[in-house]
């Protein structure tokens, strides 16, 4: 009896847990607030549009390629 | 795959989703999950390459399976092209779990199913490779690549996306639940979520059709 009495008072303690964290959850406002995220999306966009101008370039020369071959033929 | 190698407009619309993706990555709201916090944002980067790799998996088996049926070898250079390419990003999908479970779970690998899962996935396409690399003879390459491949696709998918759900796991999508329970269904994530699995995916097939058209050229070149 004892023992179960101190496993339901254990569950209310845990239940009531969640409510209580009603605090607001951390989030990086402050870091956003000061603008510093729109660097992080400059960086961001820089490599990925880099990156994508390599591949296009590949793809430009891998044409001119394809188009030698074939006009070997 | 030939035809759309050649074709252009998909891929600068694969680069103008990717840049709407960057941008909606990081400046959209996100739910503010405890925990969590603003690694919520992985999202869009860590689930894409998983759906990526299983894509073109598929795209690579069912070449396989051309292959058997025509014995031509085209099929088992896009078959194998597309495993490559494939691997590539479950070994991004891998490491960018890893670090997300770092800072969430606590460890970079907790040995929890969907991770052994998708460990044991990956080892089998490795496998694959190693497979080819040990026979010289390209049609007998190909016959037994193709099949290890459909052996190998046939285990991935329960091995993915149903082991995990029987299991209790860390990672989403366990215990009898679809994945993305509580994150998904937040609109503002789907605004970017779905845009980044299709921009991700055809940057993976752009590559594979590049080194496609590359091993073709230098096939070539050799005859």
């Amino acid at each position: 009896m004892n023992k179960f009495k101190s496993f339901l008072f254990t569950l209310m303690i845990i239940m009531t847990g969640p409510g209580v964290a009603a605090q607001p959850v951390e989030m990086a406002d402050k870091f956003r607030g000061e603008g510093k995220i729109y660097v992080v999306v400059m960086i961001a966009l820089l490599l990925l549009i880099s990156i994508f101008f390599y591949l296009f370039r590949i793809d430009r020369k891998l044409k001119k390629l394809e188009e030698n071959q074939n006009s070997e033929q | 795959m030939e035809k759309l190698s050649k074709l252009i407009w998909w891929k600068w619309l694969t680069m103008g989703i990717l840049v709407y993706v960057i941008i909606g990555a990081f400046l959209f709201d996100v739910p503010r999950l405890p925990i969590l916090n603003e690694g919520i944002r992985n999202l869009h980067f860590h689930v894409p390459m998983w759906f990526g790799m299983t894509l073109m998996f598929l795209a690579s088996v069912i070449y396989a399976l051309k292959y058997l049926r025509t014995n031509d070898l085209k099929y088992d250079v896009y078959s194998s092209e597309l495993a490559t390419v494939g691997l590539f990003f479950g070994m991004i999908g891998i490491t960018t779990g890893m670090i997300w479970a770092r800072f969430t779970w606590g460890e970079f690998w907790s040995s929890d199913p969907q991770q052994n899962a998708s460990a044991i996935g990956l080892l089998l396409y490795f496998a694959l490779f190693i497979l080819r690399g040990s026979v010289q003879d390209d049609q007998q390459k190909a016959r037994l690549s193709s099949v290890y491949n459909i052996f190998a696709f046939s285990i991935l998918v329960p091995l993915l996306f149903i082991l995990p759900r029987l299991t209790s796991s860390l990672h989403p999508s366990s215990g009898g639940n679809p994945g993305f329970n509580s994150y998904d269904l937040d609109s503002q994530l789907r605004l970017v979520f779905y845009p980044a699995v299709i921009g991700w995916t055809f940057l993976g097939f752009w590559i594979a059709s590049l080194r496609i058209r590359f091993t073709n050229l230098s096939l070539h070149e050799q005859v």
